[in-house]
């Protein structure tokens, strides 16, 4: 007797197990991230500097505290921030293919970027060193908005908001071809980098910006937690439950547009995660989005973190952009997943 | 009780209910809905339902005026269920009835149905089997049932389903309209759905409106509104009502009225 009532606890119970589990994941990458690197240190030498580093030597210092955590911490930062966005916007946009970067906000932002790198056209009163974040993200947020105006326009049509992103992929890397082109050599090479994706790019005040932008965003997230898995089961169906359809579209748009905004202006493009961590956060934790939500987060944290890892050991005393690595580790994991799914 | 009093419903300049009254709808009762194509059986379930763009009339449901009622407050007395059944999404049965009955629950906690009312609500509709089960691998009735308890799992006063059958084999056609009537009859829903078979109307049902051109054609109790001539003047078919060796009325199609309109 109630024995699907029993199923279902020890469900709940097996879900919340597995994100601690990979809470743990994410803090051993974490670890071994800093750990990872050519400056001759042993771990012993990092954990004392990590623990008192008052105690340690200033280069010691410096490269554990100003360069080693802020990158692996960005890595983790960008994964979580990416694979939050990324679930929340293959669920209102019912489309698999959804992803911060479909809707063209990378797009946007490397446009911004490239204003700044090329022509070296910035916000004025941005002081030197955030010009390209800073322009980065304001285009991206400005994509964003425009994204937004169209949802209104069109009645919030799902399929029309993704058609809409994917005009506005084009449009921006047509333009960026364009400055591209005009660029001259060593501000193209510039360029090029930046669109790759690089952790290089972290320092306390975007990474701190970062995780606190996320902190802020996920508890509201996690408010609509209930709505936005009730929209999985339709939209009609959703307004029928008393669902405000609309308005939890739009306030996920907004969530969604801040953090891979950010994400994007601090680290550059980094496509993979928000389409892939959702699907496999999918097949962890099912749809319910209590789960699903910080599911993904931790799932994007822990790919970018391996991603990171494995950027720093294929060749060692070479860090490759981490946007290549992820792609390319990431892409066997995806198919093995989608096509596990296939054969069953 | 449900009264609908002078119901325009148009899109643009078209207008797709026109004018429609309809004296009382009893709790308890299932009313079934038909007419042809178009004919905007789906509109006035939709303008029930408070998700028409721009109705004008009136609606009251026990009194209470719902037609430009808030979202939540509807939500509180009314379900619709749209034609589709629900999306094949990678969630448990019982999940989806228990997010049903969360999701639009406004603040108090004392609304929102816990684990055992989910699996009681299951057991009542002979479904607790699939309650493990997920979404994305039943079959269309299956699915038809699942929709139902996400409905009733919110304990509405007024259920509006659009075409439940439409997707359904034989088996599950009956099983749906028997569930549709017990629960009616139990809970003292009123039940309001979009049927496309006069014969399950004519056996089913306990009160019919014919609808043609949106505008109310015949109000009444199915064996006495569903005659050749209503059969004649809604969908343009030669029918006559038969009984069979059981003494049931069935509605045996002959062909077309020569002229169409």
């Amino acid at each position: 007797m109630n024995e699907p009532l029993k199923a279902y606890r020890r469900i709940l119970l097996a879900r919340s197990l597995l994100l601690l589990l990979l809470l743990g994941v994410i803090g051993t990458a974490l670890l071994v991230d800093i750990m990872t690197g050519v400056s001759g240190l042993t771990s012993g030498d990092i954990v004392a500097t990590l623990l008192s580093p008052e105690e340690a030597s200033p280069v010691t210092r410096v490269i554990v505290w100003d360069v080693r955590l802020p990158y692996a911490l960005m890595a983790m930062a960008v994964g979580v921030a990416l694979g939050l966005a990324g679930a929340e916007m293959q669920t209102i946009l019912n489309n698999p293919l959804a992803s911060p970067f479909t809707l063209g906000l990378s797009s946007a932002a490397a446009l911004g970027a490239s204003l700044a790198l090329v022509f070296n056209i910035g916000i004025p009163g941005v002081p030197e060193s955030w010009v390209v974040a800073g322009n980065a993200f304001v285009f991206a947020m400005l994509s964003a908005l425009m994204l937004d105006l169209v949802a209104r326009w069109s009645g919030m049509n799902a399929s029309g908001v993704v058609l809409f992103g994917i005009a506005m992929v084009f449009s921006f890397n047509a333009l960026v071809s364009l400055v591209q082109f005009m660029a001259s050599a060593e501000a193209l090479q510039g360029l090029v980098f930046w669109t790759m994706g690089s952790l290089s790019r972290a320092t306390w005040p975007t990474v701190g910006a970062l995780l606190v932008a996320f902190a802020l965003i996920l508890p509201f997230s996690m408010r609509d937690s209930w709505r936005l898995t009730a929209m999985r089961l339709g939209e009609d169906r959703a307004a029928s439950f008393g669902i405000d359809v609309k308005r939890v579209r739009l306030a996920a748009l907004l969530r969604i547009s801040l953090l891979s905004a950010l994400a994007v202006a601090f680290v550059g493009t980094i496509g993979f995660i928000g389409l892939v961590a959702p699907h496999i956060a999918r097949r962890l934790f099912g749809e319910d989005h209590r789960f699903y939500l910080p599911g993904s987060a931790l799932v994007g944290g822990v790919i970018l973190s391996l991603a990171s890892i494995a950027s720093k050991s294929i060749q060692p005393g070479l860090t490759l952009p981490v946007g290549i690595v992820t792609s390319l580790v990431g892409i066997p994991f995806f198919l093995a997943i989608v096509f596990r799914r296939r054969m069953q | 009780m449900l009264q609908i009093r002078h119901l325009a419903v148009a899109y643009g300049r078209r207008e797709v209910i026109a004018d429609l009254s309809v004296g009382n709808l009893l709790p308890g009762t299932v009313t079934a809905l038909l007419g042809p194509n178009g004919s905007g059986k789906s509109t006035l379930l939709k303008a029930l339902a408070g998700l028409a763009r721009t109705p004008r009339g009136s609606v009251t449901l026990d009194g209470e005026e719902i037609l430009h009622a808030s979202l939540e407050r509807r939500a509180r007395r009314l379900v619709y269920l749209p034609q589709s059944l629900p999306a094949a999404v990678h969630l448990r049965v019982f999940e989806s009835i228990l997010v049903a009955g969360h999701a639009g629950a406004p603040g108090s906690t004392q609304s929102r149905p816990d684990v055992t009312q989910v699996y009681a609500l299951l057991q009542r509709l002979g479904i607790a089997h699939l309650a493990m089960r997920f979404l994305d691998e039943l079959s269309g009735g299956q699915k038809q049932l699942v929709g139902l308890a996400q409905a009733l799992i919110r304990k509405p006063r007024l259920l509006l389903l659009d075409e439940p059958l439409s997707a359904l084999d034989l088996n599950y056609q009956f099983h749906v309209m028997d569930l549709l009537r017990q629960e009616t009859a139990q809970h003292d829903l009123i039940t309001v759905i979009v049927l496309h078979d006069v014969n399950i109307a004519l056996r089913h049902t306990g009160h019919a409106l014919l609808i043609r051109d949106g505008r109310l054609r015949a109000d009444g109790a199915p064996g006495r509104v569903i005659t050749p001539a209503a059969l004649a003047a809604i969908y343009g078919v030669r029918g006559r009502i038969e009984h069979c060796s059981k003494g049931t009325p069935q509605v045996i199609i002959d062909g077309l009225c020569e002229a169409l309109d």
